[in-house]
């Protein structure tokens, strides 16, 4: 019989990942409407710091599966410990956040249990002891409630940003941690990892920049930079850019906001000629007041923008640059 | 050095979307259709190592009769040849599960060193089919690919992990790698490759061929309402001409809201 929820805790190097209790909050409050326990699983070589970290939170246990194998990331590895901590656990329920790492083992983990993944779930709710999570399609363009009919467990990521850390619940007293023995002895690691790298020391600190203007694929090309360029100067802000931006090396990586680049919570946020993909709003969305300018009136970005102007960039941005120029009575 | 492209098409990326009268998916009336764009690059990336390493490639696309035009433009822009997964029955494969499945069963039986699928399509976005696909076959993996470099007995593959961090692996082949957006520069498909697209193989393959029906590929996730997200702000929006708006929005900005 299946039951509880486990919940996939994710560490490199000895660093809790933060989402992990953003996804502790998604399966704690799960666990409040369904009478679930929730239980939490780590793994690595040595990962009693991050179990003891965790385990100060309202947790059922805290289960450990260390082995060498584990010391780096690598799916093989991953799938081969979290498949037989699952099957002794046989949890109704496995949480996880949409991270990198997550993408890159647990469908494999899914699929080799012949299981049912939701991926990238903005929320769920309960309903008649079923759960229907939510979740979006074209790119963020449309909400999704998805219901699913198959056998526990039931495998679903959680999007960094879809709940809060810090409304995690803490336990009444540290959950207890307990290791679980699993068999890695005849599991071959395919990948050969190496370090992970910066590409460039970032030379640019966006994170600080209490003002920034942010372009996206809507300027058309580089050289329409210009009167974007001209607006941030007259706001004394900082660019960014979105991803196709820097892909396309008009502006450096190091000005890239979003879930590759840099994640920013300025007092202002205008976004000129983003459409608002989840890819780029899980870096910004946190701002304090957020402007778009995008001659889409349906691009998600207006959906968490305080002010709009749905129009053609070209017109707008040189209009608002002299705008701000007489304001600061220059 | 063989590889396979699983292409996907979607919604033009400029389309306004609109619900359907069912309330359960969008309304597919008068929409442009296009290849996923991750998917372009996997296609780029592929033509772009076959013409450095030889070898050939293939394109595998499940979908209606509409999706023959993104298979024609893989293989004017330089694919060898093409896989069409076309039959009813594949409308069920609507989850991750089902469509890994099908092409996987598809695949199955073709000689490949590498599968390339872009990370995640742009209209489900489940970012696990490509992964389904490994798995069945028994392929090894890497996702969200900036670089390949074929290497003696394998892939060097360099991997972008979050907040600016990349990593390089390798792993032996056959091997699946999903492609980041970006990865390359996209081609354009010449007049002369659309030409000799017209004379290059694009084989129908039917559910019953693969041994599959429509119930093996039933879905565990049925999507029980589709709907615009609701608006997490109330947005003022600014109306006028450019300059009116301009102006309104800077007093906005330095009485209302005071961050200017």
């Amino acid at each position: 019989m299946s039951e509880g929820i486990l919940l996939f805790i994710e560490q490199r190097d000895g660093v809790l990942n933060r989402t992990s209790l953003e996804a502790m909050v998604a399966a704690q409050r799960m666990a409040a409407e369904t009478g679930d326990k929730v239980s939490a699983v780590v793994l690595g070589r040595d990962v009693s710091a991050v179990a003891t970290e965790v385990a100060g939170k309202k947790l059922e246990a805290v289960y450990t599966v260390t082995d060498d194998k584990l010391a780096s990331y690598t799916p093989d590895g991953y799938v081969a410990a979290l498949k037989q901590a699952i099957e002794q656990l046989s949890p109704r329920y496995v949480i996880l956040s949409h991270t990198y790492r997550v993408r890159d083992f647990a469908p494999i983990l899914a699929s080799t249990m012949g299981k049912t993944f939701v991926t990238d779930c903005l929320c769920f709710r309960v309903e008649g002891g079923e759960t229907v999570f939510t979740r979006q399609i074209f790119q963020g363009k449309i909400n999704t409630d998805v219901r699913v009919q198959a056998e526990a467990p039931v495998f679903a990521s959680f999007q960094a940003g879809s709940y809060r850390a810090d409304l995690a619940e803490a336990g009444e007293q540290p959950a207890p941690i307990k290791p679980l023995e699993v068999e890695m002895e005849g599991v071959r690691l395919r990948t050969e990892p190496e370090a992970a790298f910066q590409e460039t020391k970032q030379a640019v600190d966006l994170t600080q920049a209490p003002l920034i203007v942010a372009v996206g694929r809507g300027i058309k090309s580089q050289e329409n930079l210009s009167i974007v360029q001209e607006l941030a100067e007259a706001m004394g802000a900082e660019i960014a850019a979105s991803r196709p931006i820097c892909d396309n090396e008009w502006l450096p990586m190091d000005r890239q906001i979003g879930s590759s680049g840099q994640t920013v919570a300025p007092k202002l946020y205008l976004a000129v000629g983003i459409s608002g993909a989840i890819q780029h709003v899980v870096g910004m969305k946190n701002s304090q007041t957020i402007v778009a300018i995008n001659k889409d009136p349906e691009a998600p970005i207006f959906d968490l923008a305080d002010y709009g102007i749905v129009g053609d960039l070209f017109e707008i941005v040189p209009a608002l640059t002299a705008e701000v120029r007489k304001a600061k009575g220059e | 050095m063989n590889i396979v492209v699983c292409l996907k098409q979607v919604p033009k990326k400029d389309s306004i979307l609109r619900i359907a009268a069912d309330g359960k998916w969008i309304d597919d009336r008068d929409l442009s259709y296009e290849m996923s764009e991750a998917d372009a690059y996997a296609l780029e990336e592929a033509l772009r190592q076959k013409e450095k390493h030889g070898g050939e490639v293939i394109v595998i696309c499940m979908g209606p009769e509409r999706v023959r035009q993104s298979i024609k433009e893989a293989l004017a822009k330089g694919a060898d040849r093409a896989i069409h997964l076309y039959d009813e029955a594949f409308d069920h494969a609507s989850d991750a599960a089902g469509i890994g499945r099908a092409l996987a069963a598809a695949l199955k039986d073709e000689k490949f060193d590498l599968v390339f699928t872009g990370l995640q399509s742009d209209d489900y976005g489940f970012a696990q089919v490509g992964l389904v696909i490994a798995e069945r076959l028994g392929l090894s993996s890497a996702t969200i690919a900036m670089e390949v470099q074929p290497e003696e007995g394998g892939v060097r593959v360099k991997r972008e992990l979050e907040s600016g961090w990349f990593q390089w692996v390798k792993i032996p082949l056959p091997a699946l790698l999903t492609i980041q957006s970006g990865i390359n520069q996209l081609r354009y498909a010449t007049l002369k490759g659309i030409m000799a697209a017209k004379k290059k193989e694009l084989r129908e393959v039917k559910a019953a061929d693969l041994g599959l029906t429509a119930d093996d590929l039933k879905p565990a996730q049925v999507i029980e309402r589709a709907y615009l997200p609701l608006k997490s702000k109330q947005t003022e929006m600014i109306e006028g001409k450019p300059a009116e708006a301009a102006a309104k929005l800077v007093e906005k900005l330095r009485f209302d809201a005071r961050v200017l």
